[in-house]
């Protein structure tokens, strides 16, 4: 089992979930993260005075999926996020040891 | 506003109200030869006539002195303007405490609205119990302070509260002492702009109520009250609803106090931007509303008021017009901020003019107003000097330029003799150099006046009380360390 976290802009999120529904991936978690890449921040003016944002607002994708459906996952995520500029945003792939569905106690690739 | 020159004039020809003792022991023998009278049917009228003296109703039973205000019945619909404007005033300062509250971060916001909401239940009790009285009453025979006799807002208004004002006024006296309390409640709570996100809240608390009584009041009395600033004074210089009172009063007050309190710990390095921009723009809106009141009632007569409401909301709309510009041009693009600001700037510069200049000045000075302004915050921001949230550099900078262009474009047919006399004078003598002389001599007193007040007693606080909470608490944020609560709480869901 892989865990996919996307960073992503906050724009493409519903893009993101739809391509990720059609793709056959029935579950999510999402966050409202803030950071910065090669994108940098932004400068801001309040009565003239410029502040510099570093951290942007983003938004973090995690998927946990069998290994065979990483690939899958990956294109879903990247088809519907990219833009082509500075700022698309990363994706990580992480080995997940286990995974426990609360309400039944089952483990591994069935608690998906 | 004009000026209650009259209560001065008129009790010091009342031979009993000045002789023998304080103002106190002799409005203290009225009321006791009063309530003696009152079982004698012959004495009730005398003894009406006696409270009425001890209300400073003496010149509309006495007769004027001036043969040209004339005795006037109290006006329903000009007491309802300054009703409905009372109200309008009052909502400005949880207005500004939205507008404040949007500039600071999100740990210091309710702090910040807190500072100017006190002002609501301080000044409010302090106004009634002593604030008015040292403002318009004439028990000191000072042009720089006024009495106690009307302490508790005793016998205001006779004893329906329907009396008129003075002779030439046609508002009762009730309704006036309420709208200018809602100016002494909102002008305090200006002052805060200069100093959130580090003051004591209890330092704050002594410092706005020492400053209404020692400065607040007495600049009241020196610009409204028939003091030495006014049209009935020695300056002669007009301030139609708070130029010198209200704007160059707690701007210059933030200036001093926010050099001798000094600047936030992260300013100017690691200082944010406004945590929520929406409030900034609410409170600039609720302040345009309630400036129709400030500005528009000061007119204190219903069928003329829509003259001051014109030129308020025109200079308004001109500032925010020409602040948008200059950023356009300047900065590429216009921003919300931006029009807030210019907005207040405008608002701020048209006050001590509203009912002086004609429409096109007030197109004029709003624009000014907001040229002047966002050159005096680009000059701040220069200088580092840490005035927060721009109480100077828009309330004093926008209040004195507002008082030095109402010299040079009063019309002469709005300044009438009656109700401004020394002014009036100096118009006709000197033309309008003559009053703008007049006007820069008021600006420059009050700048004096009020920067030494606002020193003796910051001064006297810090000494006291101390002025800051510590470096820890104010990187900890102001709301939990002043207020226990906060605005946002993290875990809402």
């Amino acid at each position: 089992m892989k865990k996919v976290e996307a960073i992503i802009r906050p724009s493409k999120i519903e893009d993101v979930k739809t391509s990720l529904v059609e793709a056959g991936i029935i579950g999510m978690t999402i966050t409202d993260v803030r950071g910065f890449g090669r994108q940098k921040g932004q400068v801001e003016t309040y009565r003239g005075t410029e502040f510099t944002v570093e951290f942007l607002s983003k938004v973090k994708v995690e998927v946990v999926v069998e290994d065979d459906k990483v690939d899958t996952v990956i294109a879903a995520i990247t088809g519907a996020s990219r833009t082509g500029e500075i700022g698309d945003g990363k994706i990580f792939v992480l080995p997940v040891e286990n995974v426990v569905r609360i309400r039944t106690s089952e483990s591994g690739t069935s608690a998906i | 506003m004009v000026l209650l020159q009259e209560f001065h004039s008129l009790m010091s020809q009342i031979p009993w109200s000045r002789g023998g003792g304080s103002a106190l022991a002799t409005i203290d023998r009225f009321r006791a030869k009063t309530l003696a009278g009152v079982q004698n049917g012959e004495l009730r009228r005398s003894g009406v006539f006696l409270l009425a003296a001890g209300a400073g109703l003496v010149p509309l039973m006495a007769g004027s002195a001036h043969a040209a205000l004339a005795k006037t019945p109290t006006d329903g619909a000009d007491t309802l303007l300054m009703l409905i404007g009372s109200a309008m005033v009052l909502l400005m300062t949880p207005g500004l405490a939205f507008f404040y509250g949007g500039f600071t971060r999100a740990k210091n916001v309710l702090n910040t609205m807190m500072m100017s909401f006190i002002c609501m239940g301080l000044v409010g009790v302090l106004w009634v119990v002593i604030g008015y009285s040292l403002s318009f009453g004439t028990g000191f025979n000072s042009p720089f302070i006024g009495g106690l006799e009307f302490m508790w807002l005793n016998g205001v208004g006779g004893p329906l509260g329907d009396a008129p004002l003075a002779d030439g006024f046609a508002i009762s006296a009730t309704s006036f002492a309420l709208f200018q309390g809602m100016f002494a409640i909102i002008t305090p709570a200006l002052i805060s702009g200069a100093l959130v996100e580090r003051i004591n809240f209890k330092a704050w608390f002594w410092f706005v109520l020492l400053w209404s009584l020692f400065v607040y009041c007495p600049m009241c009395k020196m610009v409204w009250g028939g003091g030495f600033i006014g049209p009935f004074g020695s300056i002669g210089a007009l301030d139609f609803a708070g130029g010198t009172v209200v704007h160059i009063a707690s701007g210059v007050a933030a200036l001093v106090s926010a050099a001798i309190v000094g600047p936030r710990n992260v300013w100017p390095d690691r200082t944010r931007p406004p945590h929520n921009v929406p409030f900034i723009l609410l409170g600039s809106g609720l302040l345009w509303f309630g400036w129709f009141g400030f500005n528009g009632a000061s007119y204190f007569a219903a069928k003329a008021a829509g003259f001051s409401f014109l030129t308020t909301t025109t200079s308004a709309s001109a500032a925010m017009l020409a602040w948008c510009l200059i950023e356009w041009f300047k900065q590429g693009k216009p921003t919300a901020v931006g029009a807030a600001s210019g907005a207040v700037a405008g608002l701020v510069g048209i006050t001590p003019a509203a009912g002086f200049v004609s429409m096109g000045s007030s197109i004029l000075i709003g624009a000014l107003a907001s040229v002047a302004c966002f050159t005096a915050i680009q000059i701040k921001s220069a200088i580092k000097f840490d005035d927060s949230l721009d109480t100077f550099t828009i309330h004093g900078v926008g209040g004195t330029l507002g008082a030095l262009l109402t010299g040079i474009l009063a019309v002469k047919e709005y300044v009438p003799a009656d109700y401004f006399p020394l002014s009036a004078k100096i118009l006709e003598e000197g033309g309008n150099f003559g009053l703008f002389i007049a006007q820069l001599k008021a600006v420059v007193f009050s700048y004096l006046f009020v920067g030494i007040g606002t020193a003796i007693i910051i001064w006297i606080i810090g000494a006291t009380i101390g002025l800051r909470v510590s470096s820890e608490d104010e990187e900890r944020g102001m709301d939990i360390v002043s207020h226990g609560e906060e605005a946002y709480e993290p875990m809402t869901n």
